[in-house]
């Protein structure tokens, strides 16, 4: 066996371990600190079965599910005695193993009795990818071969978050999402809130930029960018904006907005609808990522606020 | 010898099974979100499995699934953030700590919003 293949065992033992802790550990708290820890293994795993990109996103995605889902747990503490008290008794649970265990074998059964060779679309992506100057094929795939996903996967994250904010009660109605974050103003926090979003705006938006050609992309950088407002909303240096402002709500659209524009003047200057003419697919392509980078950013971050809760 | 596809394949369907089991004998919403996102991982690593094997033309995987699972983890990620907003506002509203005790607390008209009209 050689070192690569050891490593990967270990990889995925190390990765279910910390799964089966998820699973398995008597605290939420620390059940979601082994789902971050899980997420973080998980994007490993991604660099091994090279999808860099995935592993980007998977990591950018784990830290963001990490602050949302710790914060749930904390508001939560209170009610997790009584909760216990109603977990299904050793019938229910033999049966619901059972039933895991069977799915997961025939899940096995079928990971084992992959076709090979197996089906690829790898070489379509490349004969076309030049159309779209661009360099990275997953870019590619994803703003231009299935960029009818991408526009979706955009409206889908505006509806999460109309979906948040209509949980608040009437009388916060259009106000400021969760509660306001005070910290030390000398402490190590604020200290980090000053420090880290000059770095972390620039690499993100690097990140949005080297997507073109390389693992990365709008996605990946605005989370990062995300976590940069996040981080000094939490330090208390500045506040969430009430949700009823006219320039917030313009940027939450304006990604799925340029996006559908520009889909649009492909049924009439290209071959159909998210066709791009080939000598400008990629400023199109870039124009549309600008704005969806600055919309994921400020979706994410809000996502993450929650719903509103004062009406200042 | 046993390639680095099979061994992340069977890890995918190890934790498929994982968070099946824990969605179905967690009797906490968040635990069970959690479970959910367990076996919402497991799928989207066959995902990347299956595009590992498709590597071709000079690509170490194919592109297609990967990028679906790119949209796929921001979909998930974006219903958890609402089930765990849902989740917070019936806490907050009925005090509620798992499904069964809202439902009956509800109908006893105990726990009403003081917020709410």
């Amino acid at each position: 066996m050689t070192i690569a293949a050891a490593l990967e065992i270990a990889l995925a033992v190390l990765v279910l371990g910390m799964a089966a802790w998820t699973i398995a550990a008597r605290e939420t708290f620390a059940a979601v600190v082994g789902f971050v820890a899980y997420g973080l293994l998980l994007a490993l795993v991604w660099v091994r079965l090279e999808a860099v990109d995935v592993a980007l996103t998977e990591a950018a995605i784990g830290g963001l599910s990490g602050i949302l889902l710790v914060g749930a747990a904390a508001r939560l503490r209170t009610s997790e005695t009584p909760a216990v008290a109603e977990s299904p008794d050793g019938m229910l649970r033999v049966a619901a193993a059972v039933l895991a265990a069977i799915v997961a074998a025939a899940l096995a059964a079928g990971v084992l009795a992959l076709p090979d060779p197996a089906p690829t679309l790898a070489p379509p992506v490349a004969a076309n990818i030049a159309a779209t100057g661009l360099g990275n094929p997953v870019t590619g795939v994803l703003m231009a071969f299935r960029a009818m996903d991408t526009l979706l996967e955009k409206v889908v994250l505006l509806l999460a978050l109309v979906g948040v904010w209509s949980l608040a009660p009437d009388r916060v109605w259009g106000g400021r999402p969760g509660p306001r974050h005070q910290a030390d103003p000398l402490g190590v926090l604020a200290f980090l809130a000053r420090l880290l979003p000059p770095v972390g705006i620039v690499v993100g938006i690097y990140i949005f930029w080297v997507g073109a050609d390389h693992p990365g992309g709008a996605f990946q950088g605005g989370t990062i960018l995300a976590a940069m407002w996040l981080l000094v909303m939490t330090a208390g240096l500045t506040d969430a904006p009430p949700v009823r402002l006219r320039w917030l709500r313009l940027v939450l659209i304006a990604g799925p907005a340029v996006f559908l524009v520009v889909g649009l003047a492909g049924l009439w200057l290209g071959d159909g609808f998210l066709s791009y003419p080939i000598a400008y697919a990629k400023p199109l392509i870039v124009t549309i990522e600008v704005a969806m980078t600055l919309t994921i950013a400020v979706t994410l971050g809000l996502l993450l606020a929650g719903a509103p809760e004062r009406s200042a | 010898m046993i390639s680095a596809t099979t061994v992340f394949g069977l890890c995918a369907a190890v934790a498929v099974g994982l968070g099946l089991y824990g969605l179905i004998a967690n009797p906490q919403p968040l635990r069970k979100i959690l479970a959910f996102n367990l076996l919402g991982s497991g799928v989207f690593l066959f995902f990347g499995v299956v595009a590992r094997r498709g590597a071709a033309a000079g690509f170490g995987g194919d592109p297609v699934p990967q990028a679906l699972v790119i949209t796929g983890i921001v979909v998930a990620f974006s219903a958890t953030a609402l089930a765990v907003a849902l989740l917070l506002r019936l806490f907050e509203a009925t005090g509620a700590a798992t499904l069964r005790d809202s439902m009956k607390r509800a109908s006893t008209g105990a726990g009403r919003d003081p917020t709410d009209p």
